[in-house]
């Protein structure tokens, strides 16, 4: 964790800065302000202010405040009943200085025409995606994350679609597009092919994923270059995180892109006109529209740019790995109702009460405990770790950050020690079919939280059915319990977060070393619970109050006795 | 001095038969010409242009109609006789980079829009049920006159239809539909009603064939752009301004009307060959089946345009009414009468056969019946004569030749 590892040191510099109370880095609000209003724009500005759960490592404090400066370029001839927007989200590290230097020469550009039917906002963020969410939530008039922001001045009309740029150099070699959202939502396939077209007629060269455009689908490099485009894809999909601004619009139903410009070590570099270009373009056909993009597919998975799969084709897969649980248990179902029918021509010969229900209150009973303490164990995974962190701090050296991250592996690593106190809370008087009924339970449980998952995050859902669904359909407390018990936490959900890391970077050609793997996984941890609670990403609570109750069902009926 | 009056007498007498013979022949040359002049039966023309589709991108549409309007009024068709029917605003659309105007070619050569104008049907007034009653003239009284369609059984009209169709039906405005058996009944009771001479039938729409397939009243002459199966296409897209700006048929259509003129004698056979299937790539149809004239006698410009015919001449004609004709005519109206039993769709009548028997060459001489009165030729103005009385008997004379022709006598 860089300059924050040495615990003296870190709370030093903590202090410093708030002490200071001044931001790293601000916009400059008041140039910004008077460069627009010489364009001709309507300029408004709209401040806002956070409290994080736990100081990040980018901010490394609690109350994150800035200012978000927007520009509206009215139509000449229209009634300001739509708009477009171009958004340049600016953060602490000011990557992206270039992109407000298009962004100003776009609107002076179109500020010359006549043609608009929509009108156009120009937005510039402060503090990356938190000023486009205090925008978004302020413009639509809700509160979703708990944002204090003032509210707007300026309006103009429903937001058809969005463009989010990204730039840290003035000459690119290519363009970059992202088009995965918050939790795993995506764009009208329509807006990645207009960008595609643009692409092509303005002779850019246009990466996805970082990767670009396999040649020759004929042989097999083809096909392989698409798979790792694809794999990326599921990757980023299905970690719900906004890759981006764009990722922020969907959740409003507004159609939005990221395009970034990189600038690597290609011999062929274009300028900003050429990008500026293609963005007119872009922008143009979009005017052109008289309905919001809905033609065309909202679930899809990209091998290349000009390809794709749609949701009729890849749905069929998970529905079989579902299928799988739901065999399970079936048989387990028709395995206890045998069980049960043998005793009970057994003992119906001795007594004549029936001794069924007898038998199924033990089950019931059994089964309640396990489930209670497994959801019991998810919620203080929840709850403990943004709770207890000042307790935490107080009794070891660690940073907040640290802090949460070092209690979520520790009440994780606790559950892994459930069996042996749930049994003490069980008496012995459990028989040999409790299990089977114990892993029934567990394996609709696990099949229903799937299934709602792939409906809306298909990557996710897909992700986890994939690791999770042979490893709980094998348990059985009879049968080599090492190697179970190794192959249950190796597809517990931490465990296939931490691989889905190395696979992510092993896909980018950027291998990670162990160590280096390890700092990545505590920085994702981190990430994702400040995620869930700035922006309202689902992985976080999802993984802890739905799968990993879940998970530990299956650890005990594992170590079954 | 006897020998020289007797060559005077001579002379005279070679004189005066060479004048005769070249008075007979130049009054058989009038008398041909002014056959000629009532060879297609109509003194009134009409244009009904319809543009059914909305939206920014059916541009080509609006420009298609407003191509046939131009060219329409360019040939002599007055605006209060054109019933223009558009179903957007494509010139004040906020998106049309060029206001106020709508181009039929690329590059901005051709502003059919031009400066006098006159929809008489705009937006969504455009409608199947305005359409209809606009073509069988059932209005409200309270209509104003630009939007009637006041024809009467001398009118030739031409109906020129453009927009999004399929088999059998055209589409208005994205929430409704005309089909065929509609269209072939409003004509029939315009038909009926004497609301027309003959007709003109115009549609560039997909399938366009189909919404003629159905017409089942006489005189009536119909284009379309392509068979059924077929999609019409778009000519070709401006980039300055976003849009494809025309349909290829209308587009040659349109080519071949700036050519006309006035006085051009182009006939119907040439506009049945305007974009084949190489330029067009649809197969563009024709039915001529329900038309009583020969379409190669059939001019251009009795249905585009409204011509004046005019021929000045100091001779005095003597008109015969044709009384073999009127005898036929006489025979037409019986057998009207006989079959007004109703019809089925199922099995409709073969007009096409009825209407193409018991007489040839048939033309009608405006003649007095009974006696040939002399009077000098006179222009016959169109669109001055309309009657509200629809006479069965019409090869009767206007009231304007009438009462030239009593102070003649």
């Amino acid at each position: 964790m860089g300059l924050l590892s040495d615990p003296v040191r870190r709370r030093a510099l903590a202090r410093l800065v708030l002490r200071l109370n001044a931001p790293l880095w601000a916009l400059p609000v008041a140039w910004l302000e008077r460069t627009m209003r010489s364009v001709g724009l309507e300029v408004y500005t709209q401040s806002f202010s956070r409290k994080l759960p736990f100081p990040d490592e980018t901010r490394e404090r609690y109350m994150v405040a800035g200012t978000n400066v927007y520009g509206i370029l009215r139509a000449p001839r229209a009634a300001s009943t739509e708009s477009l927007v171009l958004t340049v989200p600016c953060g602490p590290d000011s990557a992206n200085s270039q992109a407000v230097g298009l962004l100003l020469a776009l609107a002076a550009h179109f500020r010359g025409q006549i043609y608009w039917a929509k009108d156009i906002i120009f937005l510039v963020t402060e503090q990356d995606l938190l000023g486009t969410e205090a925008w978004l939530e302020a413009y639509h008039d809700t509160n979703v994350t708990g944002m204090q922001s003032s509210p707007l001045q300026g309006r103009a009309g429903a937001i058809q679609a969005a463009l989010a740029l990204e730039l840290s150099s003035d000459v690119v070699t290519s363009l970059d597009v992202a088009v995965e959202g918050l939790n795993g939502q995506l764009p009208n396939l329509d807006l990645l092919n207009l960008f595609q077209t643009f692409c092509q007629k303005g002779g850019l060269l246009c990466t996805l994923q970082g990767k670009l455009q396999p040649q020759d689908w004929t042989s097999v490099d083809g096909p392989l270059q698409g798979l790792q485009t694809l794999l990326l894809m599921t990757l980023q999909q299905a970690s719900g995180r906004p890759h981006g601004a764009h990722g922020l619009f969907l959740r409003y139903r507004v159609e939005a892109l990221t395009i970034r410009g990189i600038n690597s070590f290609r011999q062929y570099k274009y300028d900003l006109v050429a990008v500026g270009k293609a963005l007119e373009g872009m922008f143009r056909k979009l005017n052109h529209l008289l309905e919001r993009l809905h033609q065309s597919f909202f679930f899809y998975v990209l091998p290349a740019l000009s390809r794709f799969v749609s949701i009729g084709l890849y749905m069929p897969a998970a529905g079989f790995l579902l299928l799988v649980l739901g065999l399970k248990a079936l048989e387990l179902w028709m395995q206890l109702h045998e069980a049960g029918a043998g005793p009970q021509e057994a003992g119906g010969a001795s007594g004549p009460g029936p001794p069924l229900p007898p038998a199924q209150s033990v089950g019931l009973a059994s089964l309640v405990a396990p489930l209670l303490i497994s959801q019991a164990m998810g919620l203080a995974l929840y709850v403990l770790p943004v709770l207890g962190q000042h307790v935490a701090t107080q009794h070891f050296p660690v940073a907040e950050a640290e802090a949460v991250v070092l209690t979520l592996l520790a009440i994780y690593a606790a559950g892994l020690a459930l069996p042996h106190s749930t049994h003490r809370v069980m008496s012995a008087q459990a028989p040999d079919r409790g299990w089977m009924a114990l892993k029934l339970v567990a394996l609709i449980y696990l099949a229903l939280q799937l299934a709602c998952v792939a409906l809306t995050n298909f990557s996710l859902g897909f992700l986890l059915a994939a690791t999770m669904v042979p490893a709980a359909a094998l348990t059985h407390p009879c049968g080599p319990r090492p190697l179970y018990a190794a192959l249950l936490v190796l597809t517990s959900p931490a465990a296939t977060l931490l691989g889905c890391l190395f696979l992510w970077r092993e896909l980018q050609e950027a291998p990670l070393s162990l160590a280096e793997g390890w700092q990545l996984f505590l920085a994702a941890l981190a990430q994702g619970v400040l995620d869930h609670h700035t922006y309202g990403a689902l992985l976080f609570p999802l993984l802890a109050l739905g799968l990993y109750p879940c998970w530990l069902l299956f650890w005990n009926v594992l170590f079954w006795k | 001095m006897v020998a020289s009056c007797f060559l005077r007498k001579c002379l005279t007498a070679l004189a005066g038969l060479l004048l005769l013979s070249f008075g007979s022949l130049a009054a058989s040359q009038i008398e041909d010409q002014t056959e000629q002049f009532f060879r297609s039966g109509h003194t009134n023309n009409w244009a009904v242009l319809v543009c059914t589709s909305r939206f920014w991108f059916n541009y080509r549409h609006v420009a298609n109609t407003l191509s046939v309007y131009r060219s329409v009024k360019r040939l002599g068709i007055p605006d209060s006789h054109i019933v223009l029917m558009l179903a957007d605003d494509m010139a004040c659309n906020p998106r049309n980079p060029k206001p106020a105007t709508v181009f039929s070619h690329k590059n901005m050569e051709l502003n059919v829009y031009g400066d006098d104008v006159e929809v008489d049907y705009r937006s969504y007034e455009v409608t199947v049920e305005n359409f209809l009653r606009v073509l069988t003239g059932r209005i409200p009284p309270s209509t104003p006159r630009s939007k009637r369609l006041l024809s009467d059984d001398r009118s030739n009209i031409l109906i020129y239809m453009t927009g999004h169709g399929g088999n059998g039906f055209l589409k208005f405005q994205d929430s409704e539909e005309i089909t065929n058996i509609e269209l072939a009944d409003a004509f029939e009771q315009m038909w009926q009603k004497r609301r027309y001479n003959e007709l003109l039938f115009i549609i560039d729409t997909c399938q366009g064939a189909s919404m003629y397939e159905r017409f089942y009243s006489p005189n009536i002459m119909a284009l379309a752009s392509s068979q059924v199966g077929e999609d019409s296409l778009s000519h070709q897209p401006d980039p300055a301004i976003g849009v494809h700006l025309m349909d290829r048929y209308t587009f040659y259509v349109l080519e071949f009307l700036e050519e006309i003129n006035p006085a051009s004698q182009t006939n119907m056979n040439d506009l049945f060959q305007v974009c084949p299937k190489s330029l067009c790539v649809s197969t563009p149809g024709h039915r001529t089946d329900l038309f009583q004239r020969d379409p190669k006698n059939v001019l251009i410009t009795d249905f585009f345009g409204s011509v004046r015919k005019v021929e000045i001449t100091t001779e005095t004609i003597r008109l015969q009414p044709d009384l073999g004709n009127m005898e036929s005519r006489y025979k037409k109206e019986w057998m009207d009468e006989e079959l007004m039993e109703p019809l089925k769709y199922a099995e409709q009548l073969p007009v096409a056969q009825i209407i193409h028997q018991d007489w040839s060459g048939h033309h009608r001489i405006f003649g007095i019946p009974g006696a040939s009165k002399h009077f000098s030729v006179i222009m016959i103005p169109s669109n001055t004569l309309t009657f509200s009385e629809q006479s069965p008997l019409s090869w009767r004379a206007s009231p304007q030749v009438e009462d030239h022709c009593r102070n003649q006598s």
